[in-house]
């Protein structure tokens, strides 16, 4: 059943009678020609991929629990392509292009929203690091605005321009960056892998993987064993216990990441503002709440909350940036765990098992990639070769040094 | 998080640092070679239940300790001072 307004107005006159499930809930099969580990956004979006541009549909998506139950659903939304170097730069604005298509590839309002978002810079050399970010994303094919204070106040008046540590001196402003709908692009991908012939099996946990002379030929799960051709595991956040199952250690921690979110306001901050030197970004969503967050609690935990002095922290960076927040009340708090990688970037890559892929290490900023990485991880799969964009995300560059550090903090997984 | 520091009491966890494993006591001896050294540095356990880890008090008595603490509910189960780990296990300090 495909989506339309069309569709609307005839179900509206007809009773909303017609409507059907948007996906099946299948059996899982004994054998499928690729397995997916993880029915979250990347999960989905892989094989979303691999049913609609590389041909691939004998696959089934396997997930512990529900679809998009993880971090997909616990994330702040934000989608844009503003990196410094050149392993990352082309993949997200990849990324950022496939968002601006989504709803046309998938048939499902997943609320993409090109609202815009600024990096706040204080001093001179803020400004010099925000020209070159800017200069290295246009080389990239993205889009760059260098603004001045008088740009910043003119989309935000409010911000405290004037604050004595940080004075707000400018913003580098991407247009096409913006928001998405995230749990609609969960279930969009889900829709569309499912109307692909994908089998999405839900509340079936991998329990280990089958490995034969060195090649993965399936895995065990909760609900039998599953032969596959291929095996991918995209499961970030918890990528280190499910790779210990296949006898991988990998260059990751998990950390807790938290969210805030406060009562529904009027309209008020038209795009996504992002306040490093304050640890703090904040977006307002179409209910009205400010969505906000800051800085990882800082130590490995895979609890999916974390403790109060990141949320005093996180609130501090928010006065100070605009303190007529300050009558907002919080109204939830949340955390997510994050594949914290070794140098703060992610990995596609095949692994030391034949047959085995790896999807993960997304540290916080998992969400705005995961229509690159559905589209470079189908790429891998089906061609064996890695995608043009994705080409750096190898699991063996730390053994080579060719690691991809943005902020340059080396093999410390809670400074990236 | 409180940690009992064990000279000091329990004290606030946001008065630590957090550097991670406590496997990074056991730096390779110079001519373990660069396997060794790769896995020391980048490879991780990053297990879902008891961690060993290394915090430092550096708004206290800027000693390093080995915490013991579970990541599925930030339980700490044990505090050692981390010279005492790295003499039991053959090092000078």
């Amino acid at each position: 059943m495909t989506y339309s307004a069309w569709r609307i107005f005839t179900e509206g006159l007809t009773g909303n009678r017609g409507w059907k499930r948007a996906w099946r809930d299948p059996e899982p099969r004994s054998d499928y020609e690729v397995v997916i580990v993880g029915a979250g956004g990347h999960g989905l979006a892989s094989a979303f991929c691999l049913a609609k541009e590389f041909g691939i549909t004998n696959v089934a998506v396997l997930e512990k629990g529900w679809l998009g139950s993880g971090n997909i659903g616990r994330n702040t939304t934000i989608i844009r392509s503003n990196y410094l170097l050149p392993g990352n730069e082309p993949f997200y604005e990849f990324s950022l292009k496939l968002w601006e298509r989504l709803e046309e590839d998938t048939n499902y309002n997943s609320m993409v929203s090109q609202r815009g978002i600024i990096n706040l810079f204080h001093n001179d050399a803020g400004r010099d690091a925000a020209r070159r970010r800017g200069n290295a994303m246009m080389l990239a094919g993205a889009d760059a605005v260098l603004l001045d204070r008088e740009g910043v106040r003119a989309q935000y008046p409010f911000l405290d321009f004037d604050n004595a540590r940080f004075p707000i001196r400018g913003g580098l402003y991407q247009p096409r960056a913006g928001t998405a709908r995230h749990d609609a692009v969960a279930w969009g991908y889900a829709r569309g892998a499912d109307r692909h012939g994908v089998d999405i099996v839900q509340n079936c946990e991998v329990t280990g993987f089958r490995i034969e002379a060195g090649r993965c030929t399936g895995v065990e799960t909760t609900r039998g064993t599953i032969g596959a051709k291929k095996v991918a595991v995209c499961v970030a956040g918890s990528s280190s216990r499910v790779m210990a199952m296949a006898g991988l250690r990998l260059p990751i921690e998990s950390h807790v990441l938290q969210a805030f979110v406060s009562e529904g306001l009027k309209p008020v901050i038209p795009g996504v503002i992002t306040y490093g030197a304050g640890h703090f970004y904040i977006s307002q969503s179409d209910k009205g709440g400010l969505v906000f967050g800051g800085d990882i609690d800082g130590y490995n935990s895979y609890a999916q909350r974390g403790n109060l002095p990141m949320v005093e922290d996180v609130c501090e960076g928010g006065m100070a940036l605009m303190p007529m927040i300050g009558r907002a009340k919080l109204l939830r708090m949340w955390g997510g765990v994050m594949d914290m990688s070794m140098d703060g970037s992610p990995i596609i890559d095949k692994t030391p098992v034949d047959g085995l892929y790896f999807n993960g290490g997304w540290c916080y900023g998992g969400f705005k990639a995961t229509p690159a990485s559905g589209w470079c991880t189908a790429h891998l799969l089906a061609t064996g070769a890695p995608h043009p964009t994705a080409a750096a995300y190898r699991l063996d560059r730390f053994r080579s040094g060719r690691v991809i550090d943005e902020t340059g903090a080396g093999a410390q997984p809670n400074r990236h | 998080m409180i940690i009992p520091h064990p000279l000091l009491g329990p004290r606030d966890a946001s008065e630590f640092v957090y550097l991670g494993d406590a496997s990074l006591i056991d730096r390779p001896a110079p001519e373990a070679g660069i396997d060794a050294f790769h896995d020391y540095v980048y490879q991780r356990d990053n297990p879902a239940g008891a961690h060993r880890e290394l915090w430092f008090h550096e708004h206290g008595d800027r000693s390093w300790l080995v915490v013991t603490r579970n990541t599925l509910t930030h339980e700490i189960l044990a505090v050692e001072l981390a010279k005492d780990v790295a003499r039991r296990r053959g090092r000078g300090r």
